[in-house]
């Protein structure tokens, strides 16, 4: 049963209106009236969105009510009870379906004349022709590496001869009160990776305070996470979502901060530490969702200007009163993705490679934690295959300038599983 | 000793409930009396126009499970509504928006009540609804709506001191504001944690002063592990005592003394070992800055301090009998009560959890003697040690929102924003929103106006604006709407209201003071106090 013409035109008048009624902020064109098939250019788009959680649900929700018709959505995740206090289209009996699936087939159903294509998978699973039939990406994720895996597949496929090849990138992210909202134009304007250090990863607890002096019940957390689970390998290995396996590193945990006289190891701080839980609230998602639609409908419709090329990132803070902050971020010459030159790495020379492999996990422009190593003339270290790793093992424990004989300047190549189309280049700097 | 404690089994678990799964994720943010707090409130929506911003508002408060919404809404369903506003199917059309809106709602949480008026389609009476359901926490209404409804609603938000929160979006625009009754106090503000460390060193107690002692009498004479394993704290005790020594019983609190201190701090550590330097002296260099310090009050717990709440309608509330109590104590020792917390350090485990005993203890006995000031006010005899000790917590960053009540001169704004403006290219800040509030409000009673009416409502309101061309541009975009909502617009605004009820119904966090306006083209905010 599909809406007359009549009946659609009236279900989109208060957007259609605003689309054919030129504002004093629109960009001049060379069209002096909007037709109707300038209208329908939303009808002809087709968008991705990648996350069906927190703010892939609102996503979904936002693109169907601005008029976008080819939707599709890619969430390998599935339904947990804790994912109930905001992510809106999915009920109790839910619980372990499929996030794309459900919130798809809600949205069609509230939605007439939309239609959501859900794809329970990884994005890792789909190549450039996959993604090459949308006209733009919104990405909802709650995986740093999950972004810049996009954000490197989007720029990769730009072909300055296909301008079909640019697909406009829109990313949200949210952390209790706060959130963000950026686009990219993928090649044009600064991308994910130019931006990676605004995210510094939280510096680890050294292992010795966990092994010998712990002080904070975080530390007893951390000690059965990472070392009494290892020892006593109570199941064959660990599930996060297992209650019984989160209750075992609880009580483990807690035992031990009494034989210290530590108090706060509680079964919610123990989920918290291990799972590396982040706190969401439906608010918060609505708010940043929605920006990222807005510049998506903007971009599309250019119904008014969006951010991209001047303003590119918004940021919100609703901890305190509210404040956002919308700016121009630079891009990055030296940006592993995006850029050319190659990134400066501040190293001590007397450093064994291992040690140098070990800061690139915590180092917030490379944030890799599988890091295989060259120079130019020598493979220092390569995980891959087996028969390279053993032969390039023994250059692990050496120093990088008496051991290797690494120079000042010297230019390495850095490659991660996680991102296989990139090498990330950086040259040495002594400290 | 360690083994007595091993022997005891941990507690039996009971694992979370089904409530406590569910909403974990909020009660990391605001903790079961948070929680307690938005499921006890009865939450009112005055809904009209388009009906999106309202409904959208509400869906972020169903979801973290306030206890009960009303929505009263005499609107009947029509096409334009689907177009727009998601808690609404093919089915609804024809029916009345206010029940059809309230069922969807409710399917989100099993856990909350919904009610709607009129039960049958026709206008409603909005002062009967009122009086014959019970009292509202929260009241929020959207534009358009008629003078007779809004007197309606704030005389019972005076009468209730009931919060109203009014909500106008319209195209890529919107605005929404606050009305509080009356000054509105917040105890559990959630600054951040490293704002919050007091560690007293320009101030030690003799408890504190013993333990740092003990600990460096011999400092020489102790091992490389030992010696690496100092508290921060008790080394810049140690050395603040050597430094007075030489420099009059003064204490480096200025700038310059701040440097050389550190230098003497940092010259002190042991290089000679296998690190070649020490991570607890690295620690004490880089925490001079911020703990060697005065005791000075905040600015805004001045502001509490100095507030006469003889006036407001809570100003018997255990709030006011603690804050005095704390202006008391602080006027006694020029120092407010110790918040307690001892941020990690490198420390061997035992001696970190004594200086922490040290630091919980002497909080517990500056709460006390918060408690026994305020019990002996008149009318203090029932203040609560769990409020007083949250109190004390929180003490500098307690906040008074709205803290002089009264409309403000919407000539006076006008003329700041714009000396702002002039100066923006200068500090880089961008410029203001005031004008599509005043845009935006010249249509809160008609929505469809056209450009010129609108122009000449606003200007009616602010004749020194009429060769503002600023102004003229909102007047035309918010006329280019026609009073339409954009569902990305609504949802975004509905989102911030919903933090905004959050704040003020948990008191926690901080709520604007009074209006935010949003501008869906630049993609920005503005808070401004109207």
């Amino acid at each position: 049963m599909g809406a007359s013409p009549e009946d659609s035109t009236a279900r989109w008048q208060y957007l259609d209106h605003i689309r054919k009624t030129k504002g004093p902020f629109n960009p001049p064109s060379d069209e002096d009236e909007d037709t109707p098939e300038m209208l329908d250019t939303l009808g002809k788009s087709t968008i991705l969105v990648i996350g069906a959680g927190g703010l892939g649900c609102e996503i979904l929700k936002n693109l169907a009510l601005s008029g976008f018709k080819n939707i599709h959505v890619i969430d390998m995740d599935t339904i947990d009870i804790s994912n109930l206090n905001r992510q809106f289209l999915f009920r109790k009996a839910d619980v372990g379906k499929s996030k794309a699936e459900v919130a798809a087939a809600f949205v069609e159903r509230r939605v007439q004349g939309v239609e959501i294509t859900p794809h329970n998978n990884k994005i890792q699973d789909f190549d450039e022709d996959f993604y090459m039939q949308f006209q733009m990406v919104v990405c909802g994720l709650d995986s740093i590496e999950a972004r810049r895996w996009m954000n490197a597949t989007l720029v990769n496929m730009v072909d300055d001869d296909n301008p079909d090849s640019l697909k406009p990138m829109i990313d949200g992210g949210t952390e209790g009160f706060k959130g963000q909202t950026r686009v990219v134009f993928p090649t044009m304007t600064p991308c994910i990776e130019c931006q990676l250090d605004l995210y510094a990863p939280r510096a680890a607890v050294p292992l010795c305070t966990l092994a010998t002096i712990p002080r904070q019940p975080e530390h007893c957390i951390e000690w059965a996470h990472i070392i009494a689970w290892d020892q006593e390998k109570p199941f064959p290995s660990l599930d996060k979502d297992d209650p019984e396996h989160i209750t075992w590193l609880y009580q483990t945990a807690l035992s031990r901060a009494q034989e210290f006289n530590i108090a706060g190891v509680t079964y919610s701080l123990t989920q918290g530490v291990v799972k590396n839980i982040i706190p969401a609230i439906a608010s918060t998602n609505a708010i940043i969702a929605a920006s990222c639609c807005n510049e998506a409908l903007k971009i599309a419709t250019t119904a008014a200007p969006a951010l991209g090329f001047e303003d590119n990132y918004m940021s919100y803070h609703g901890d305190e009163a509210i404040y956002t902050n919308t700016f121009k971020y630079e891009k990055k010459e030296d940006c592993a993705v995006c850029g050319s030159l190659s990134k400066p790495l501040e190293v001590d020379p007397r450093w064994t490679l291992q040690e140098l492999i070990d800061s690139l996990a915590t180092n917030a422009s490379a944030q890799l934690k599988k890091p295989s190593i060259r120079t130019e003339s020598k493979t220092l270290y390569m995980r891959f295959p087996q028969s390279l790793e053993e032969k390039t093992r023994p250059n692990l424990d050496k120093t990088l300038r008496e051991g290797l004989g690494l120079e000042e300047k010297q230019e390495i190549a850095v490659t991660d599983p996680a991102f296989p189309a990139l090498s990330f280049k950086f040259f040495l700097r002594f400290t | 000793m360690a083994e007595i404690v091993m022997s005891q089994p941990p507690p039996l678990l009971h694992g979370p409930s089904d409530k406590e799964k569910k909403y974990d994720r909020q009660l990391r943010l605001w903790a079961a009396s948070g929680q307690a707090a938005l499921e006890s409130a009865n939450i009112l929506l005055v809904n009209s126009g388009c009906g999106t911003v309202g409904v959208e508002t509400l869906k972020n408060l169903v979801l973290p499970g306030i206890g009960r919404f009303t929505i009263v809404d005499e609107a009947v369903v029509k096409n334009a509504d689907l177009g727009v506003n998601f808690f609404l199917d093919e089915s609804c059309l024809g029916e009345l928006r206010s029940k059809c809106c309230t069922e969807l709602l409710q399917e989100l949480n099993p856990d909350v009540q919904g009610e709607w008026f009129p039960k049958q389609q026709g206008s409603v009476e909005l002062d009967q609804i009122l009086l014959n359901s019970p009292t509202y926490t929260l009241i929020m209404y959207t534009m358009p709506i008629s003078p007779k409804d809004l007197a309606t609603l704030k005389e019972y938000g005076q009468k209730h001191h009931t919060p109203l929160m009014a909500i106008h979006s319209a195209g890529f625009y919107s605005y929404f504001n606050i009305q509080l009754p009356g000054s509105f106090p917040i105890v559990d503000t959630h600054p951040e944690a490293e704002r919050t460390i007091d560690l007293r060193l320009t101030k030690p107690w003799p408890e504190l002063i013993q333990f740092a002692e003990e600990m460096t009498k011999d400092m020489d004479q102790l091992n490389d592990h030992e010696h690496g394993h100092l508290p921060y704290v008790v080394l810049l005790l140690h050395y603040l005592e050597k430094w007075k020594e030489t420099h009059d019983g003064e204490l480096p609190t200025e700038y310059k003394a701040k440097l050389e201190f550190r230098e003497m701090v940092a010259k002190s550590a042991r290089t000679n070992n296998p690190e070649g330097g020490e991570e607890n002296f690295q620690e004490a260099v880089s925490a001079v800055n911020r703990n060697i310090k005065e005791c000075t009050l905040e600015s805004t717990l001045a502001e509490v301090f100095a507030h006469e709440p003889s006036n407001d309608p809570d100003a018997k509330s255990s709030f006011w009998m603690i804050a005095r109590a704390i202006k008391t104590f602080y006027d006694k020792y020029s120092c407010l009560p110790l918040p307690g917390g001892l941020p990690d350090m490198k420390a061997q485990s035992g001696v970190y959890v004594k200086l922490q005993g040290l630091y919980k203890a002497k909080a517990r006995k500056d709460a006390q003697e918060v408690l026994e000031i305020a019990k002996s006010l008149s009318g203090g005899g029932d203040v609560d040690s769990a409020e007083v000790e949250l109190f004390c917590k929180n003490a500098s960053f307690v906040k008074l929102v709205n803290a002089t009540p009264g409309d403000q001169d919407l000539s006076k704004v006008f003329e700041e924003q714009k000396a702002n403006d002039g100066l923006a290219e200068l500090t880089m800040m961008p410029l203001s929103l005031f004008p599509i509030y005043l845009a935006l409000s010249a249509t809160t009673h008609e929505p469809t106006a056209s450009v010129d009416q609108i122009k000449e409502s606003a200007l009616s309101r602010l004749p020194e604006a009429a060769d503002d061309m600023r102004i003229s541009q909102a007047c035309e975009e918010v006329a280019r709407a026609a009073g339409g909502e954009l569902h990305n617009i609504s949802a975004l605004t509905g989102g911030m209201v919903a933090q905004e009820a959050i704040k003020i119904i948990t008191k926690q966090y901080i709520p604007i003071d009074n209006t935010c306006i949003f501008d869906g083209i630049a993609s920005r905010c503005q808070v401004l106090r109207l």
